[in-house]
């Protein structure tokens, strides 16, 4: 195989690690907000409900998500939801891995609105209760505090802690591997083992890089964007 | 008839009685001024003004009606209306960060008046020229120094049109050389006939501004009276040793 036929064979591998990424913010990054509010809410059994979520996702590893998620609906109900999925969706439509595709975006969307929402609290308790009660004198409502005066001021806070989460998501992508989804890593592993080439697997670091990089990029011009005022 | 009525207010955080029954009366026009010591209520009382605070006991009168009953729960609406009697100017100022100064004028009024966006406007630039910042109105708070940003928030609450102002210690965050310009716009509302509750630490001004002066301790007041009285002819050995401590 050339250097360029690997690049394409990895770069294959690559869009399933992209596909991940991009539907796990474009998900997680929503799903963080009411999470957090749950946890800050003050009916207690909501409150403690959603800590306690939030503790068991932080508290196992990533990895073991993904393979309680894909393993248990076959182990605990007899019905292997996943892979069904996956068969079907071969048969039906060449579409390859797309059962064991789902497991892992149903783990990462969950695992990272967890992380998500503790950022967003974190940001939001931040926020002095002057700005509130500010807002509240002259008169507005709740929604209005929160969408006007607060919100700018939480994402401005988050967007560095964010951009953090953001970066270790890409790399995370990785982990999609323990149940044999191919994306980049998978894909070099599979080199090594068909092809005896082991290059392409440090290799893979490169398509990381790059993507960190533009990530880094853009993150920073996100941030320099709302440095226009201090809260 | 008195503007606004106050009568046995009490407010406890826990087991903490913070106001032990507090009346008072304020005239349309008149400027009250409370002074006393740090922990005597003062600005518990300004929040329970402010409907920040909700008052055990007691009711608040205005123009003879009845505002506020503590026995009475209100809804998130009621209260909204209630408030806009009133405006407050924190110690801490409480600008929005992300806004303009413009902006942070404008801002209440065109949420709660979308349709007047342009009388706003104009109103925020006659209170920007009344504060002598016409020129910084595109400024955001963090690019003015610390009695600029309190003029700012006197002119955020004047925009509302307040039926009666509450300051809570307006110059206590200041450095001493940026208190007078506070003052100073505080002084020429005074002259516009506007009516206002001023908590402050500056006797001078306290005595100098003020209709009718209340010396609260340990949640109630313990002496009231005008200016001349109070500072002058202080009866009550706890205002003797608190002014004589202050001077």
């Amino acid at each position: 195989m050339t250097f360029w036929e690997v690049t394409l064979f990895l770069l294959d591998g690559f869009k399933i690690s992209l596909l991940i990424f991009a539907v796990t913010l474009l998900l997680g990054v929503p799903l963080g907000l009411p999470i957090a509010f749950c946890s800050m809410s003050r009916f207690k059994p909501v409150q403690a409900i959603s800590k306690v979520i939030v503790w068991i996702v932080r508290g196992i590893p990533l990895m073991l998500q993904i393979f309680i998620i894909y393993y248990v609906p076959g182990l605990l109900f007899s019905f292997p939801m996943f892979s069904q999925i996956d068969r079907y969706m071969l048969i039906h439509h060449g579409v390859q891995d797309a059962g064991r595709i789902t497991a892992v975006l149903i783990a990462f969307v969950i695992n990272y609105a967890c992380y998500f929402s503790e950022i967003y609290r974190g940001g939001i308790e931040s926020i002095s209760k002057g700005q509130y009660e500010a807002g509240y004198v002259l008169g507005l409502t709740n929604s209005q505090v929160f969408k006007k005066i607060i919100l700018k001021q939480v994402v401005q806070r988050i967007v560095p802690p964010m951009s953090n989460e953001v970066i270790t998501l890409i790399k995370d992508t990785a982990l999609a591997n323990c149940i044999v989804v191919c994306e980049i890593i998978k894909q070099a592993k599979e080199l090594a083992a068909t092809k005896a080439m082991v290059w392409p697997l440090f290799y893979t670091g490169v398509f990381y890089l790059i993507f960190v990089g533009i990530l880094t990029i853009c993150l920073g011009k996100v941030e320099k964007k709302l440095s226009y005022f201090r809260s | 008839m008195a503007l606004l009525e106050i009568k046995g207010i009490r407010k406890s955080f826990g087991k903490v009685e913070v106001l032990k029954g507090v009346d008072f009366a304020l005239e349309k026009g008149e400027v009250l001024v409370i002074i006393g010591s740090s922990g005597s209520g003062k600005t518990t009382l300004l929040r329970c003004l402010n409907f920040l605070e909700h008052p055990d006991e007691g009711t608040f009168l205005f123009d003879g009606e009845e505002l506020f009953s503590a026995t009475t729960a209100y809804s998130d609406a009621e209260i909204r209306e209630k408030r806009l009697h009133f405006g407050l100017v924190f110690q801490q100022f409480n600008l929005f960060p992300q806004y303009t100064v413009l902006r942070n004028i404008t801002l209440a009024p065109d949420l709660l008046e979308p349709d007047k966006k342009e009388e706003h406007l104009q109103k925020a630039n006659q209170l920007l020229e009344k504060i002598g910042l016409t020129d910084r109105a595109d400024a955001y708070p963090c690019q003015l120094s610390g009695g600029q940003q309190q003029r700012v928030a006197i002119a955020r609450a004047l925009a509302m049109e307040p039926d009666i102002l509450c300051f809570d210690e307006p110059t206590s965050a200041l450095d001493p050389e940026l208190t007078g310009e506070v003052l100073k716009v505080i002084r020429s509302l005074k002259s516009s006939d506007s009516t206002m509750i001023v908590v402050t630490h500056e006797m001078a001004f306290a005595r100098d501004v003020a209709d009718k002066v209340i010396y609260m301790a340990d949640g109630v007041i313990e002496e009231a009276g005008t200016p001349e009285e109070v500072f002058g002819h202080p009866k009550s050995p706890r205002l003797q040793a608190f002014l004589s401590k202050t001077e």
